[in-house]
């Protein structure tokens, strides 16, 4: 007698399994249920459905014939409502159907988030064909819908209804696109890829709600958010669909627990697919899937075979992003990284070592050559010979080494080495016979890498080519070891190229190292924060300890706290407050600075926030005594007491430090205020000082009173406190926009000279437009820090305490 | 043997970032890298003392807040000229959560 197969859905796996099954010629009685009214399609080609680029029809894998010649009783749109194991029948709502061998290939379910409005109509998921029709009929040209998640499946879905001329956001919890799959920089070229087609990508957001009453009309964000939707698809993820088998009192863990035969904990039960567990891994790709079919395809038929997972690879099916990303890429212990970026084309590779085999990769904008490197994955085989070309692909192994310089000479005249200006080889050589000697006069005379900036070495190998070895190359160190651009060419590029986040700015100047340095991450930081207020959000991580905590720290790690006195003006109710919190806080050193100020030494990190807040209710603001930013106005006491005092100079003192303070700066700024040419403030050796004079107010700057001691230099001379104000907030600015992280404004001055300062704030419209810019700026970032950061306490403290636990 | 004890959420540590544990040995700086990968570090730098929880973190790198020692969270060596290590204790991330192995932090109390 034939053996009675039942088969519980028909999805990718069993329908693998079957036609294994008939091809090897087993003789089986099957049946074959599905909840969903129809048989097995490739799921995975739902996104071309979506997109419009396939249909239905296209995607179908068994049509009725198949099943038909097969002798397969479908019973599709028939669910299951019961295992009897004990009479082994399976049970639907039609009635029992008796097994031999019952497989169950129940798959997975769609996760949803347990947010209010998730019933709404409207609200869909991703999962089969009604899901992807429900999104064909909303995706009506000027509709928008919202897709939760940016995983794979989100991605897809998002794409095919943008393709279909819906407005589509995609809000995604972490902090970039397709987390599990790709590491932040391959996430950002494809979040950059998604917005240049019109898809609106919001990360690190959290859904609040679904709004609407009688259907969906928005998506609230924990931000407070709000994203119009006619459609909400979720796409957050996936949970195998265990309910039958539960049900049966079948071994569940998270799925379908089954060996390596694919046999669940009862011997005439097996389960394959996305709803089974194997060695407490799940399966979602279709790789494995196939394997779980063939293996028990072979067990059915008596035969031997054993399921071991294998390495997986993902793509993503988005018609014109190309990405692949197979094996393990996270960062670990004995794990080293090969990094390939060409910004220009947008293509990023990035392979992962671990001893001597290849166990990761991922790629985007070019996956040419993705098949080979999944392939040495998987054989596991050293790769220690093929180390030093690897990341260029098979076409560059077995060749011999090649010398850059080589490459170089051997380009014909004609060969484009500058993309962005269209400038060839042999006009850059012409340039450098007819007298360009160095890389600037190289960029004046042919405007070669005068854009991006990306060709830079390629322009400087044709100099050493032509000039021999009279060249020699820029004296201008880079900024880090992690990039080749030195900080003034970086400064110019992200203003340039407009880049606008730290991870853009790797990516697009073609950062060697993940994750940059702590040199350059607060350098970048500072950059983008000075030429985007707007836009740029601040990144506290990126920060040296002081910045990030708002306070010195001291030798010891404790921090100093030093309040805000304006022009160096106090009160008694302050300082009484001061000397509070130094008694509240057992304070060990209370000290009067050089800036006019008072200094509460060797206060802990967990006491900052009530120490800031005691303070701020006293009227009392950051100090900001830790910044590259405006730190004191020293003060004389001017006309107010002073018997040779000219002007207010504590009052203008007092004024511009209100107008400058809070704004972040290269290296910190001091400023000085004196009444008159007597000079008490020692405004001579700040870095900006006004000394008054009965005519006006004489403003100089560059002055330096640390490791190099220097007067400062005549800038100009004003008549009105206005006109002081002015040029001070615009010479503030000119020095923020352009001058190099962690330089002082004397270093600065040296390099660019201070006649062309002078021109640029002697301008009335380019002093304006300066002025504003600062302006702008400050309407960001003149706030108070301590009190957004006294609001919370718990994250200044330990995040456990494990010394009460051990006592016990 | 191991025993990993729960001691946050992950999302209590910000990314490229750090929190500490106070143990019976000293603190403990719990690290997260923009990957969400974890480490657990002796917070106190070989070379004066500087919190390591308060350093830059790059990759899987943290330098010094002091003197700008580097530290691969791996192994918790010194990298570069400088000669050094630091402890490091098993972390690991399961279901969103932090866990400790707190196995070596109640040996001195034991004795």
């Amino acid at each position: 007698m034939k053996q009675r197969l039942v088969v519980i859905g028909a999805g990718m796996a069993s329908g693998r399994m079957l036609e294994t099954i008939f091809e090897a010629g087993g003789d089986f009685d099957v049946t074959l249920f599905n909840a969903e009214a129809r048989g097995n399609y490739n799921r995975l080609m739902l996104s071309p459905v979506l997109s419009g680029e396939k249909t239905y029809a296209q995607i179908v894998t068994h049509d009725a014939e198949w099943y038909e010649a097969h002798g397969v009783d479908c019973r599709f749109g028939e669910v299951v409502v019961k295992i009897d194991r004990a009479n082994r029948i399976v049970y639907s709502n039609a009635g029992g159907v008796p097994y031999d061998a019952l497989v169950i290939a129940t798959g997975s379910s769609p996760f949803i988030i347990p947010v209010p409005g998730k019933d709404l109509p409207g609200v869909c998921t991703y999962r089969d064909l009604e899901d992807t029709n429900a999104m064909i009929a909303a995706s009506k040209p000027g509709a928008r819908a919202v897709v939760i998640g940016g995983g794979l499946l989100g991605l897809e879905a998002a794409a095919g209804m943008a393709a279909r001329g819906a407005e589509v956001v995609v809000i995604h919890l972490m902090g970039h696109l397709m987390e599990r799959q790709l590491d932040p920089a391959a996430g950002y070229l494809l979040q950059k890829d998604l917005e240049s087609r019109g898809i609106r990508v919001h990360c690190k957001g959290a859904t609040k709600a679904i709004l609407g009453s009688a259907r969906v009309e928005a998506v609230l964000l924990e931000d407070g958010t709000v994203y119009p939707a006619d459609l909400v698809c979720m796409a957050v993820g996936i949970r195998p669909e265990v309910r039958l088998a539960n049900d049966a009192h079948l071994e569940v863990a998270r799925g379908i627990t089954v060996d390596d035969q694919m046999r669940t904990s009862d011997p005439a039960i097996f389960a394959l697919g996305e709803c089974v567990e194997h060695e407490k891994q799940l399966f979602g790709l279709v790789a494995p899937l196939y394997d779980q079919a063939k293996v028990l395809a072979a067990t059915l038929l008596g035969q031997d075979a054993a399921f071991k997972p294998v390495q997986t690879a993902t793509k993503l099916k988005v018609t014109g992003v190309d990405l692949f990303s197979a094996g393990d890429f996270a960062d670990a212990p004995g794990r080293e990284d090969i990094v390939f970026r060409d910004p220009g084309r947008g293509v990023y590779k990035r392979l992962i070592l671990e001893g001597d085999q290849l166990i990761g990769a991922v790629m985007y904008g070019d996956t040419a050559d993705a098949a080979w490197f999944f392939d040495l994955i998987k054989q596991g085989k050293s790769v220690t010979d093929l180390r030093d070309t690897l990341i260029f692909g098979p076409a560059f192994q077995g060749g011999a080494q090649t010398d850059p310089l080589a490459a170089v000479a051997a380009l014909p005249p004609e060969a484009e080495i500058c993309g962005c200006n269209g400038v060839c080889k042999g006009k850059i050589v012409t340039a450098i016979q007819g007298g360009a000697n160095t890389l600037d006069m190289v960029r004046m005379a042919t405007k070669a890498s005068a854009s991006c900036g990306t060709c830079t070495g390629l322009v400087e190998q044709v100099m050493a080519l032509t000039l021999g070895d009279s060249f020699s190359a820029n004296a201008n160190p880079p900024m880090c070891k992690c990039t080749d651009h030195t900080h003034e060419d970086v400064r110019r590029l992200i203003k340039s190229i407009g880049l606008k986040s730290i991870p853009a700015v790797m990516q697009e100047l073609g950062w060697k190292t993940v994750g940059g340095c702590a040199s350059c991450r607060p350098a970048l930081n500072y950059y983008l924060i000075a030429d985007w207020p707007l836009e740029y959000t601040d990144d506290r991580q990126s920060r040296f300890v002081n910045e990030r905590n708002h306070g010195n720290i001291q030798k010891d790690g404790t921090y100093s706290v030093v309040p805000r006195m304006w022009g160096g003006v106090t009160t008694p109710a302050e300082l009484r407050a001061i000397a509070d919190a130094a008694d509240r806080y057992a304070v060990p050193m209370v000290k009067v600075t050089g800036g006019q100020r008072i200094d509460l030494l060797g206060v802990k990190k967990a006491d900052l926030p009530a120490i800031w807040s005691d303070l701020n209710a006293a009227g009392m603001v950051s100090g900001h005594a830790y910044a590259k930013g405006l730190r004191t106005v020293k003060t004389c006491v001017g006309t107010d007491f002073c018997r040779f005092g000219t002007q207010d100079s504590t009052g203008l003192g007092i004024k511009l430090e209100k107008l400058l303070w809070g704004s972040w700066t290269p290296a910190k700024v001091k400023l000085g205020v004196s009444g008159c040419p007597r000079n008490c403030a020692e405004a001579t050796c700040k870095d900006i000082g006004v000394v008054c004079v009965d005519s006006g107010y004489e403003i100089s700057v560059a002055g330096a009173a640390g490791m190099d001691v220097r007067e400062t230099e005549f800038l100009c001379k004003v008549t009105t406190e206005a006109e002081v104000m002015e040029v001070i907030a615009a010479f503030t600015q000119l020095y923020r926009e352009n001058a190099r992280y962690l330089h002082r404004i004397y270093k600065w001055v040296a390099r660019v000279g201070l006649d062309w300062c002078r021109a640029q704030v002697e301008d009335p419209a380019n002093r304006r437009a300066l002025y504003d810019r600062f302006m702008l700026s400050q309407s960001i970032y003149q706030t108070d820090p301590w009190a957004e950061l006294a609001a919370t306490p718990a994250d200044w403290a330990p995040i456990a305490d494990l010394t009460l636990r051990a006592a016990e | 043997m191991t025993a990993f004890l729960d001691i946050a959420a992950l999302d209590d540590i910000p990314r490229q970032g750090a929190r500490v544990v106070k143990t019976m040995i000293g603190c403990i700086a719990v690290f997260r890298t923009a990957e969400d990968q974890l480490f657990a570090l002796e917070d106190r730098c070989p070379h004066k003392g500087g919190p390591l929880s308060e350093g830059i973190v790059h990759g899987t790198s943290v330098t010094c807040p002091l003197h700008a020692w580097v530290f691969d969270m791996n192994t918790g060596q010194a990298q570069g000229a400088d000669e050094g290590a630091v402890q490091t204790y098993p972390v690991r991330l399961e279901a969103g959560r932090v866990l400790l192995d707190v196995t070596r932090l109640a040996r001195r109390s034991a004795a």
